[in-house]
């Protein structure tokens, strides 16, 4: 609980710490996660990297850290999309007008997708892991030419909890890139994978020399992927994740995204495994 | 609760009424209380009574008796949002003391009539019975805390609560330590924050209204009383003041012979 | 030893009595050493009267005594539980206040410039460590900018160590070696009750022109070379930090590492205690009119289970880890943050841990 403080007296000065965003739209994903389109209220353009985050502010609620999932290229709608897991994150779906999110960002760093040109790529996703990754995803199937062999490998724990459900289906259809959805458990109307995400590598055959992989899900998911990438022969300078911690600040000054020697929010989200290979899968740290 | 007013209901069951005084303490904020929400049934305050269903309803007091049983059964029917508050609502209170002795015998000594008198064996917090959403903490509670939980279930956000330990508080209030300084015995290391360290304050050990913190290490703690030349009898009292039938003290002379 | 280039002053006692006032009138809110409730703390001093005279603390393992010695040395004591972090990095802040309207208010910083007399050489890098961590990163924290940027620091070199020191592990001290504007070492010999003033920049310097000052004599100077000297001798803690970064990674997961499940009580003590401790919580809370909601940064502690927090369960659920994880950051992960240990050998966390854990020893039982 907070005391009194002498700063309660202290004069008060306008500046703006947040941008002001209008919902625009809200896409119901999947029972429990939205996407919602923002537009930003002072009409200035917003740019981000694809793998970078966003602290969302719900008035008088609070603020979470949330990645962009949407077009990099789209300067005047930008995209989040949400699980509803507590508080915040129930009231930014249901911000309505004229009410407003408040913005700070983009944080964080962002998918290689530079020094990947020219090479080989193999997004692996999990759950509402596929979020952070739909912007590289689209980054690449734009600049398609750049790279080599395409793959995606997509699970979820059932039908209904697969994100962006038409542009899956559009990723399976195309012949540029090698796509395979799976769930942990289907329904009568699902026909395809079943099982989890690491049973996908049976379809593929990775070039280990000339391959890079982007990973993002639970963090147990993600350890067991990293394992079928390495047994693929990829080694860890080429396998990126992307972390999740607490996150207050996002500007690494309140300490609490800690992995190791890393700030998740200044130096990451997205890590390569070589850089965090002596601190990932192990218990608590 | 766009447009609508929510209605709050506050009950007493066995307790000193200290509690819900702090609501009535809330004397700058009482009107706008009283604006953004409905009082619909606070018989401490008012005999006026509005029926349920309630929107929020906070509870003091413990359940010591078989009428408390089926009252708060179906308090808990009546109100969305159930709020208990204090030490007696959130571990028995003081009044749980009696929970290791035999209550027969208290009845013999206090009452004329002993026969007419209906008690359960046990004074216990009100989780026991119903499902609780929410447990604010404090002998009394925090008058300001109170205020966070009210204007944080406006918001429709999770309370700024913290469920760390005393001494986090007590620290960032600038006090000295009075175990480490002075050798007092303080609970404070295994007590949640939210008084805003008042004991420490004035040079004296943490008595642990406020009830355990979220990973409290009474064995260690307990060592440390001993050490400081505490015998275990007192250590057990220690921890059994106004939260010491709480899950996390309760066992305390078995952490200490064990 | 003391620079041949340097030029060290003399102040008598009496004569140091004006040193507060000639930077009241300077314009400095002047924070220095009081004693309350039994230990030495910061406290905005109005007059040289409420500093210490001839106090000690012993130290120990979860146990500080002031001692009452029959001289009248102001600096008798080592360090209190509170470090200058308390002064420089408030212990709860108003980061904004922002209306319904999403329009956003920031408190004014109240442009007072402050003074700390009687920070230690530890606590001097320890300042320095917290400017790499909350002025040097990619943002920084404008509300200890405020007030660091024009903070006068008075240092006093220590002459007789705490039991719970250990700097000269740490590089740190005993004497301070950069990060003050005017060092003092306090001289009682012979009767005589002298200090020796050095200063480091143009504010100290400044300053020290408006004391009655002498130069030092040479015999004097003679005496602070043999106290540097002895100050050195007197630590008898030692943390041997070669590899000691390495160590600790290649033993994250020591067996030992559980033993500290029995004894730490989470409490947080040596986080708040520790002058380097950064940690923070933000929370956002509103009013009960909902017409305008605050945001507050408040000291946080890495033992708290809200720390490591994210939905599904606090990575940190047992008390070994959070331990481990403070442990390795002030000893390990640091030195790969900032460059520098988390850790100036202060004594503060043993000190004032309740239970009397020691990092020291804690570090070497999980060092194979």
């Amino acid at each position: 609980m907070k005391e009194k403080s002498t700063l309660e007296t202290a004069q008060e000065v306008e500046v703006e710490v947040m941008r002001k965003f209008s919902v625009e739209e809200v896409f119901k994903e999947t029972p429990d996660t939205y996407t919602l389109l923002l537009k930003p209220l002072d009409k200035k353009d917003y740019s981000f990297v694809p793998g970078q985050f966003n602290m969302l502010y719900a008035f008088g609620v609070g603020e979470v850290p949330i990645s962009l999932s949407g077009d990099p290229d789209e300067k005047y709608l930008i995209a989040h999309t949400i699980r509803v897991v507590g508080a915040v994150t129930n009231a930014l779906v249901n911000a309505r007008k004229p009410k407003f999110i408040g913005l700070r960002g983009p944080f964080g760093n962002g998918w290689p997708l530079e020094k990947t040109k020219g090479k080989d790529v193999i997004i692996v996703a999990g759950g509402i892991g596929l979020a952070p990754l739909r912007p590289a995803i689209y980054y690449i199937l734009k600049h398609r030419k750049e790279y080599g062999r395409f793959f995606f490998l997509y699970g979820a724990r059932t039908p209904n909890d697969l994100l962006y459900k038409k542009e899956l289906k559009e990723w399976k259809s195309r012949f540029d890139m090698d796509a395979f959805i799976t769930v942990d458990a289907g329904d009568e109307k699902w026909t395809g994978n079943i099982g989890v995400v690491t049973t996908l590598f049976k379809h593929i055959k990775l070039d280990p020399n000339n391959t890079y992989a982007f990973v993002c899900g639970p963090e147990i998911m993600m350890k067991f992927t990293v394992l079928e990438l390495r047994n693929q022969g990829l080694t860890d300078d080429k396998i990126y994740i992307s972390m999740e911690r607490n996150m207050k600040c996002g500007m690494g000054l309140c300490g609490r995204c800690q992995f190791g020697p890393y700030f998740v929010c200044k130096n990451g989200p997205i890590f390569s495994m070589d850089q965090i290979n002596r601190f990932f899968g192990r218990r608590e740290v | 609760m766009v447009g609508k007013i929510p209605k709050i209901a506050v009950y007493k069951f066995a307790s000193c009424d200290g509690c819900q005084l702090s609501i009535v303490d809330l004397e700058d904020e009482l009107l706008e209380i009283n604006q953004k929400f409905e009082i619909a049934y606070f018989m401490e305050v008012t005999r006026a009574a509005k029926r349920g269903p309630y929107d929020v309803g906070l509870v003091e007091g413990s359940i010591s008796t078989p009428h408390a049983i089926e009252l708060i059964k179906s308090i808990r029917k009546d109100c969305k949002t159930l709020v208990a508050i204090g030490a007696c609502a959130t571990a028995g209170g003081i009044q749980a003391l009696r929970n290791w002795a035999n209550v027969e015998e208290f009845s013999k000594y206090v009452y004329a009539k002993p026969e007419y008198i209906q008690t359960l064996e046990k004074s216990s917090p009100i989780s026991e019975y119903v499902q609780v959403d929410f447990e604010l903490r404090g002998c009394p509670v925090n008058k300001y805390q109170l205020l966070e939980v009210l204007s944080a279930f406006l918001a429709g956000r999770k309370p700024n609560i913290p469920t760390y330990s005393l001494c986090i508080e007590c620290k960032r209030k600038g006090n000295v330590c009075v175990t480490v300084a002075k050798s007092v015995p303080c609970l404070g290391p295994v007590v949640q924050a939210g008084c805003g360290a008042l004991c420490p304050a004035y040079s004296r050990g943490c008595y642990g209204c406020f009830g355990p913190m979220e990973s409290p290490n009474v064995k260690s703690l307990a060592s440390k009383f001993i050490e400081l030349g505490m015998d275990k009898k007192d250590v057990i009292l220690n921890f059994r003041g106004f939260t010491g039938w709480s899950k996390e003290f309760r066992e305390v002379d078995v952490l200490i012979e064990g | 030893m003391l620079s041949q280039q340097k030029l060290y002053f003399a102040l008598d006692a009496e004569a140091f009595g004006n040193f507060i006032d000639v930077l009241k009138d300077l314009g400095y809110t002047v924070y220095g050493p009081a004693e309350k409730d039994g230990a030495i703390v910061f406290e905005i001093l109005d007059s040289i009267k409420q500093m210490p005279r001839g106090l000690y603390d012993e130290q120990s393992p979860g146990r500080y005594r002031l001692t009452k010695k029959d001289n009248q040395r102001y600096f008798g004591y080592v360090v209190g539980p509170q470090s200058p972090k308390y002064v420089l990095y408030s212990p709860q802040h108003l980061l904004f206040k922002v209306r319904k309207d999403g329009r956003t208010f920031i408190p004014q910083p109240d442009g007072k410039k402050i003074a700390i007399i009687g920070l230690r050489p530890c606590d001097l890098k320890a300042i320095e460590i917290l400017d790499n961590v909350l002025l040097k990163g990619p943002y920084k924290s404008n509300a200890y900018e405020a007030i660091r940027k024009d903070a006068l620091f008075i240092a006093v070199n220590c002459v007789e160590p705490g039991n719970n020191c250990f700097c000269t592990s740490m590089n740190t001290g005993p004497f301070a070696q950069s990060g003050y504007d005017i060092s003092i070492t306090e001289l009682l010999m012979n009767g005589s009750h002298v200090f020796i003033l050095e200063t480091m920049t143009n504010k100290g310097t400044e300053i020290v022109s408006r004391l009655k000052c002498r130069n030092a004599t040479e015999e004097e100077l003679n005496v602070v070379s043999k106290l540097m000297e002895d100050a050195k001798n007197k630590i008898r803690k030692k943390l041997d930090v070669e590899n000691l970064k390495d160590d600790l990674y290649r033993n994250i997961e020591h067996p030992n590492w559980n033993e500290i499940n029995n004894k730490c009580l989470a409490c947080g003590n040596c986080t708040l205690v520790c002058p380097t401790c950064f940690c923070s919580s933000v929370f956002d809370s509103s009013s009960l009119s909902m017409d305008v909601a605050e945001r507050w940064r408040v000291w946080d502690s890495c033992f708290s289970i809200d720390y490591s927090y994210i939905h599904g369960g606090s990575i940190r659920q047992s008390i070994m880890s959070r331990y481990r994880h403070w442990l390795m950051h002030k000893l390990a992960t640091w030195v790969d943050q900032f460059g520098t240990f988390g850790c100036v050998g202060c004594g503060r966390c043993i000190t004032w841990c309740p239970v009397g854990i020691d990092i020291v020893e804690e570090a070497s039982k999980v060092r194979d």
